[in-house]
């Protein structure tokens, strides 16, 4: 009988090539841990080439999960368990690699070929390289043919099995049921009956080898979480921004109109939407990023809601769209999922800075309101809200996302569709006295009248309006008024919206304030601070236009401000004007979210900074 | 969804003047656009409330102001993106995109030939004048080579489009062309124009007095336009003159111009077929102009029947709905992997 530890909180990452099945077997090992009800957090990292070639360093496919049994907000700075499929995986899962971290490698692999495309000179197993990890060298690829010996399928075939026999290796390691996983198999075989025969046993294969060997000497079992009652799904960034749109639209009972180019790594959601049908949502695949939002506003001024979502390259391009939707007052949501920029960038790798393009870019005074998702399943709700407010305050609303939200996964509580909040439409009608641009004093919105309506005939346009009429007006008080309303009007969707709630004492010495995606990781940073005693605060932001009336009071109370941000300090920028407080950045630009341990130490130097005189 | 709205049925002409005063140069043949329209509107079956006009930037696209239906002057050269949005929101609407030639074959060129491709159910017409107007004199993308403007004065060295051939390889099913002189012309043309489903094109020689005045004076003329202007009549041969004595007919590869002593009606002549299948009579009619010697063609170059963009989006959303019932937001939810947390 083997060891059994109990552990709090794990980190594993799966890599391997492209074609190894590191996201099937990612997604197999999360459902698994959701069911044995740890909190978990998911990080999928692939890349940008569609068929890499097989062995290379650029080619490698990764799948990183943390699972706990407390709450956990991140997919886990670094690694405790690394499954290397190939010399490759290895050399680049190698840098986030705990120190006397786990290594469980295919040793087939590990060919002089593999080797030289990874960059390794020396075979690492061999030259005491990997020393100072749990190193365990598995010939994956011999031990899964072995066991589908009795299966017709060729060699080719049968090595296409190997992610579920490391699979069922690290299913024993973490004490985990294969129940869910076979179940899957079966189902999604079940047309094909030799390849679900073959997958379950390349699993158990997995599972019994490291049973019945004393390859590992001590096995894992992290406890359940106390997690709320309810029913969960996995659910991606992308995956919950379409359920949201597609939330809104029924709430409000109207067509969704969702126009869009594909760009990464917002294209899965045009995908989505497209297959939604059912639900009423019309769908373009425009010729360019600025058709696409010229169809959404048309089909806006026409009375669907419309929607577009792109990325920052796209969001450049629609800019002088976005201006249009400003001066007509149609509501409209355009969602910017954030790639690593500028230019092409990086497109399947994670950044914030499109924060000030998405509120500054635009030509003349054109303020838009802009709501940042905090996590995947945030953008449900971030999408929602988006609607809520264009269709309230007839206004384009920007909703902000990014690659990391977009693909990564977090269980998400299904919500009771009845509880959703309203989304009340009233369009003016046939026979009232309308005028285009004669506001609701509470909100300042313009009332919409769907072309169609007898008697509310009216031209809408890009030039200046007068107040009340809209016709072409360009008389200068009056173009100052106009400025002011639109700018008003933004400002009072704060009014509307539920300001945040700030994280710890509402005083002390160090506030963090941060925006969208970097949320997971500033309270499990702050969290962990505060355990130690530190008096250390965090204010995340949901709406980052308007900004809340709460911040500058929680600003005031504390002795420094801290914005961390994947990007130059965007945010940080706006705090600094906003409220001419001298607020520092913690900025990190690699693609990637920001890591844990390196914010908590940027925080703890403020703090220590007293101490040293300041 | 549908709205309850009321529907009129019919609308006395003075319905479709707005209340706006006109702002284009006196003498522009853009005048004769919109009176012609005005004339038209009403005739074409559809309530005001129902007719949408949509325009790009230019003075052309100050059109829709001077309508009083619903209307939308949305940003330089994107109208066709616009009209998109609004048609597959709402079918039912009969729209108008008014462009110029700098508006739709330069700056929203892209947008055009998609718009054609796709085969909506809207009616272009393009002003073309040959020139930027608004911006003061500047070549566009149909003026000849060697014009002389303020940002060519060595002369243009841009081949021009022929707009007629390029929607016509984009895949628009009616094609037109008329002249703001002849304002009865335009008139037929318009209203073959709304009657037609599909993505209708309407190709207008527009003269801008003011930068490119006379740029078809030949067209125009008493003493000129019965030799340069040939009148496309569906079901009739190619032929045009003062005395109907011309004519048009292939010649291997070229196209000859033939005079005759008397009327060229009977004679053995290519004879015009607005729905003929084959794409390549219309591209061949649509250059003949491009041919010194030949005449101008105007009237209808082609009037396919394809299905529509919006028909074939309504379709599938209804196919959808028939095959997998309404959308059922619970449904949505729970749909792949769930687990229930006690």
């Amino acid at each position: 009988m083997k060891n059994i530890q109990e552990v709090s909180r794990v980190t594993i990452r799966f890599a391997g090539d492209s074609g190894d099945g590191i996201q099937l077997t990612g997604n197999q090992f999360t459902r698994t841990t959701a069911i044995a009800l740890n909190d978990l957090s998911t990080l999928p990292d692939y890349p940008a080439e569609i068929r890499a070639p097989a062995g290379t360093l650029y080619g490698v496919s990764g799948f990183q999960i943390q699972f706990s049994s407390q709450n956990i907000h991140t997919p886990g700075d670094e690694v405790d368990v690394l499954v290397a499929m190939n010399p490759a995986a290895l050399q680049s899962g190698l840098k986030s690699l705990k120190k006397n971290g786990i290594i469980i490698i295919n040793g087939d692999a590990f060919t002089e070929r593999n080797l030289r495309m990874a960059n390794f000179s020396e075979n690492p197993l061999e030259n005491g390289f990997l020393a100072g990890y749990q190193v365990y060298p598995v010939d994956i690829t011999r031990l899964s043919r072995d066991a589908l010996e009795k299966i017709e399928l060729t060699h080719k075939e049968k090595d296409r099995c190997k992610n579920f026999f490391a699979l069922g290796m690290v299913y024993w390691l973490y004490n985990r049921s294969m129940d869910a996983t076979v179940e899957w198999i079966e189902r999604k075989f079940s047309r094909q009956p030799i390849w679900a025969e073959a997958n379950v046993l390349a699993l158990k294969a997995g599972r019994n080898y490291a049973e019945a060997t004393e390859l590992f000497a001590t096995s894992y079992r992290v406890p359940e979480a106390k997690i709320e009652p309810g029913i969960y799904r996995q659910i991606t960034g992308n995956e919950a921004l379409t359920f949201g749109l597609i939330a809104a639209a029924a709430k409000a009972r109207r067509n969704i109109f969702y126009g869009s180019y594909p760009i990464t790594p917002a294209s899965d959601v045009l995908q989505y939407m497209a297959s939604y049908k059912h639900f009423g949502i019309k769908t373009l695949q425009a010729e360019d990023e600025i058709a696409a939002i010229g169809a959404a506003i048309g089909a806006s001024f026409a009375g669907d809601i419309g929607v577009t979502a792109t990325s920052g390259p796209g969001l450049a391009l629609k800019s002088e769209f976005l201006g249009l939707a400003v001066m007509t007052e149609l509501p409209l949501v355009v969602m910017d999922i954030q790639r690593s920029g500028p230019s092409t960038g990086m497109p399947t790798k994670t950044e914030q800075a499109d924060l000030l393009q998405g509120l500054f870019g635009r030509s003349g005074e054109a303020p838009i309101p802009a709501i940042a998702a905090s996590s995947p399943a945030d953008c449900f709700y971030a999408a929602y809200e988006a609607v809520r407010v264009a269709i309230r305050f007839m206004v384009p609303v920007l909703v902000f996302s990014d690659a990391y939200l977009a693909n990564g996964a977090e269980p998400w509580k299904i919500p009771d569709t009845e509880g959703l909040p309203e989304i009340e439409i009233e369009f003016a009608k046939a026979g009232e006295d309308y005028a285009p641009y004669l506001r609701d004093p509470q909100t300042l919105a313009r009332r919409w009248a769907l072309p169609g309506t007898p008697g509310l005939e009216h031209r809408l346009g890009g030039l200046e309006k007068q107040d009340v009429t809209g016709n072409v007006s360009y008389d200068p008080d009056n173009h100052e008024k106009m400025v002011r309303l639109r700018a008003e009007k933004v400002q009072r969707v704060g009014e509307f919206v539920e300001e945040p709630e700030i994280y710890g004492d509402s005083r002390g010495e160090v506030l963090v304030v941060s925006w969208g995606s970097t949320y997971g990781t500033v309270l499990t940073a702050v969290e962990q601070l505060r355990k130690e005693g530190k008096s250390a605060s965090f204010y995340h932001l949901r709406w980052v236009n308007p900004l809340p009336k709460k911040l500058e009071t929680y600003i005031r109370r504390f002795r420094r401000v801290i914005v961390p941000e994947v990007n130059l300090g965007q945010l940080r920028r706006i705090i600094r004007s906003t409220y001419l407080v001298d607020a520092v950045g913690f900025n990190r630009m690699k693609g990637q979210p920001i890591s844990v341990s390196e914010l908590k130490q940027a925080i703890e130097a403020l703090l220590e900074e007293k101490n040293n005189g300041r | 969804m549908a709205d309850n709205i009321p529907v009129t049925t019919k609308s006395p002409k003075e319905d479709f003047a707005s209340d706006q005063d006109v702002r284009w140069c006196p003498g522009c043949g853009d005048y004769a656009i919109l009176a012609q329209m005005k004339k038209v509107l009403p005739e074409i079956g559809v309530p005001r409330e129902k007719v949408v006009f949509i325009s790009g930037i230019g003075c052309a696209s100050r059109f829709p102001y001077y309508i009083n239906s619903y209307g939308f002057h949305t940003i330089h050269g994107r109208a066709p993106a616009v009209a998109t949005g609004i048609k597959l929101a709402n079918p039912e609407l009969s729209v108008w995109i008014i462009t110029g030639d700098g508006d739709s074959l330069s700056i929203g060129g892209n947008h055009l030939i998609h718009l054609c491709r796709r085969n909506l159910d809207v009616n272009v017409i393009l002003f073309n004048n040959q020139i930027y107007g608004l911006t003061k004199g500047q070549y566009s993308p149909t003026s000849p080579l060697g014009k002389v403007t303020k940002t060519t004065p060595y002369g243009s060295i841009d081949r021009p489009f022929n707009p007629i051939s390029l929607v016509l390889s984009a895949g628009a099913t009616f094609v037109a062309r008329t002249i703001d002189r002849d304002t009865k012309h335009m008139a037929e043309i318009f209203k073959r124009a709304a009657a037609h489903k599909g993505c209708s094109f309407v190709e207008v020689y527009q003269n801008c007095n003011i930068f490119n005045d006379g740029a078809y004076r030949l067209l125009t003329e008493p003493e000129t336009k019965f030799d340069q202007v040939l009148y496309l009549e569906d079901g009739k041969p190619l032929i045009y003159g003062k005395e109907k004595n011309r004519g048009l007919r292939f010649n291997g590869f070229e196209t000859e111009a033939l005079e005759m002593n008397e009327s060229a009606e009977n004679k053995d002549l290519p004879v015009h077929r607005e729905n003929s299948e084959n794409e390549a009579y219309a591209q061949w009619l649509s250059r003949i102009g491009d041919v010194p010697g030949l005449p101008v063609p105007v009237g209808v170059f082609r009037a396919v029947q394809r299905p529509t963009y919006e028909q074939l989006s309504e379709q599938q959303l209804a196919g959808a709905i028939q095959k997998k019932g309404p959308g059922d937001l619970k449904q949505l939810f729970i749909s792949g992997d769930t687990w229930k947390v006690e």
